[in-house]
């Protein structure tokens, strides 16, 4: 199970970061999108992986319910972002009529 | 008085949220509101400083839940004087957006007290978790405030400023991941406890936690190699946004002094990632000299000004002796206060010079050009940090506490490069200048704001000794971290 959960991390991390370094902003948004799932996993695991656990402290077995508050402020804020992100992008291509990351065009030029 | 020290948090929040309710554009109310909220927030954060100078450190227990259990805001010396320095830095920037560019773009007014609501919950928390927390609060303010006006150059410095920082964030979170994951705790006074009663595998999660959590408070301070953003950012911001970011960098800053000097300063992870810090904080400072003599604009000038001050700040805090520390504190009132006020001068000289603005070719001369030419001495001279001036003080404070050639020699020699950089654009924007410029007259409000920001370099100057005083019983009571923990910890067990 841990190591299911860790691979699982480590894709969605290493596919987020390979998108995030494109030159395009459709890429990126998608990059930063996968990585924050990552992050947000990696966060909810650091209670402790229990399973079919309540969570509630105190009464027997449990799982942490610390975590799972923090994921869930960690996703509202990241998805607030990622729209935000993908606004800016939009106003970029109107703006500098490219979806370059530097708002260049292809052969290098200022747009 | 007990409620005090959640005030720098409520009443811009509270400001904030009204302003946004007010949907029909009227400007004058919305200016009011705003300018009441900082307006307010100045005696607030004077009588907070009054109390914690006194030496007590204040807990405030959200829902007064014991810590650890709970979120607590803490008031110490350095807390409450960085709150003070934002909101009088706030004031001045706030009275040149309200001249006209906070017509330029819906909820200026709105985004900018949910700015300082990050700023001063980031100063304040005690929580590692509610930093992360009020570092987005902030953040998602000053992306509106960044691209607050529009064009082009706008948006794609806003990219990359939006894109790096989201990316901080992720590492943020992974760091906070860790420190959960080991500890089992987020409150900063109980992880210095806790992090010492680690060994083995869970220590060295601490210290990658650790680790990580320099690389994203790097990235808010602009170190070396994490700077690239910002001269960008800055340099295309409107003024009075730019103005206000030159506090930003030293949330940076102070986010690494508080969690340094709690956890890492003595115990298990003593030294943890200073000599990095101090190698990274000389690049800075050398890169970033070089960057003041390459800037093609004023606004870009000022912007790598600020990066300088990230590096010399930072050396002051890798060398980790409370008189560093101390000297390093007067540096940042210092340089947060006059980089506020080159940015409004920026902006100024490029009103006054129509199409050209504040780019550094010789070209029609801005209105006023005598007193601006003065403005921008002051300022040049404080922040090269030449004498009589106070960057010059703060110069010599931290050259004779950080005992060190290879800093002395970086100190120096960037600010060579800096007073031939900024020489190269007095004589260009004022003496080589070529007829009238587009503005006839200098707007007073405008110009007021300026000197109040610029005004604090001899000020700074004249009551030097008091100041250093303060700032060396603010590093006394940051070199104790036992305080900290026993007030935060102390009353919950």
């Amino acid at each position: 199970m841990e190591a299911m959960v860790a691979v699982m991390i480590a894709v969605l991390v290493g596919t987020g970061v390979y998108l995030v370094l494109r030159a395009r902003t459709f890429p990126v948004i998608l990059g930063i999108t996968l990585l924050s799932y990552g992050v947000n996993l990696f966060v909810f695991i650091s209670g402790r992986l229990a399973l079919d656990q309540p969570p509630i402290a105190g009464a027997g077995p449990s799982t942490d319910p610390l975590p799972q508050a923090l994921v869930l402020t960690a996703i509202v804020i990241g998805f607030a972002m990622t729209a935000f992100l993908v606004v800016l992008a939009l106003r970029g291509q109107g703006e500098t009529g490219t979806d370059h990351v530097d708002g260049q065009r292809d052969d290098g030029g200022e747009a | 008085m007990e409620h005090l020290i959640i005030a720098p948090i409520l009443i811009p929040a509270f400001a904030g949220m009204l302003l946004l309710l007010e949907v029909r554009e009227r400007q004058p109310l919305r200016r009011f509101t705003g300018m009441l909220s900082v307006l307010a927030l100045l005696p607030v954060a004077w009588l907070l400083y009054q109390q914690a100078a006194g030496g007590e450190i204040q807990v405030y227990r959200l829902g007064d839940w014991a810590a650890p259990f709970g979120i607590v805001l803490v008031l110490d010396k350095l807390s409450a004087l960085m709150v003070l320095l934002c909101t009088v830095l706030a004031v001045p920037a706030l009275l040149y957006a309200c001249r006209a560019d906070d017509k330029r773009g819906a909820n200026f007014h709105a985004l900018f007290q949910l700015q300082l609501m990050g700023i001063n919950g980031a100063f304040l928390t005690g929580d590692l978790f509610n930093l992360f927390v009020f570092f987005e609060v902030l953040l998602i303010a000053s992306y509106g405030l960044a691209l607050h006006g529009r064009g082009p150059a706008r948006v794609r410095a806003g990219i990359h400023y939006v894109v790096l920082n989201l990316i901080g964030s992720a590492l943020f979170l992974v760091a906070l991941g860790l420190v959960y994951g080991t500890t089992g705790t987020l409150n900063m006074a109980d992880f210095a406890v806790k992090v010492n009663q680690l060994d083995g595998g869970a220590l060295e999660l601490a210290r990658v936690a650790g680790l990580l959590m320099w690389v994203v408070f790097g990235l808010k301070a602009a170190l070396f190699p994490l700077y690239f953003w910002l001269p960008a950012t800055y340099a295309n911001a409107t003024a009075g946004v730019a103005a206000l970011f030159a506090i930003m960098t030293k949330v940076g800053v102070y986010a690494v002094a508080r969690v340094y000097g709690l956890a890492f300063e003595q115990g298990a992870l003593a030294g943890l990632g200073r000599d990095a810090l101090w190698i990274m904080a000389l690049l800075t400072l050398l890169l970033a000299s070089i960057g003041v003599l390459g800037a093609r604009r004023l606004g870009e000038m000022v912007a790598y000004t600020v990066v300088m001050s990230v590096g010399t700040l930072m050396a002051g805090l890798a060398w980790s002796s409370p008189e560093s520390f101390g000297a390093m504190l007067y540096y940042l009132i210092h340089t947060t206060l006059v980089s506020g006020g080159l940015f409004l001068l920026a902006d100024l000289v490029a009103r006054g010079r129509g199409k050209l603005g504040d780019q550094l070719v010789a070209g029609p001369a801005p209105a006023g050009r005598a007193g601006l030419g003065l403005l921008f001495f002051i300022g040049a001279v404080a922040v090269i940090g030449l004498p009589p001036l106070s960057g010059f003080m703060g110069k010599v404070a931290l050259l004779q506490t950080v005992p060190a050639p290879l800093y002395w020699l970086f100190l120096l020699g960037g600010g060579l490069l800096a007073l031939v950089g900024l020489s190269r654009a007095g004589s260009t924007l004022f003496w080589r200048a070529t007829g009238d410029g587009a503005e006839r007259r200098l707007d007073r409000p405008r110009l007021l704001a300026t000197v109040l920001l610029l005004a604090a370099a001899p000020v700074l100057s004249i009551w030097a000794e008091p100041v250093l005083e303060a700032t060396v019983a603010v590093a006394a009571q940051w070199a104790q971290p036992q305080l900290y923990i026993d007030a935060v910890l102390g009353g919950g067990a």
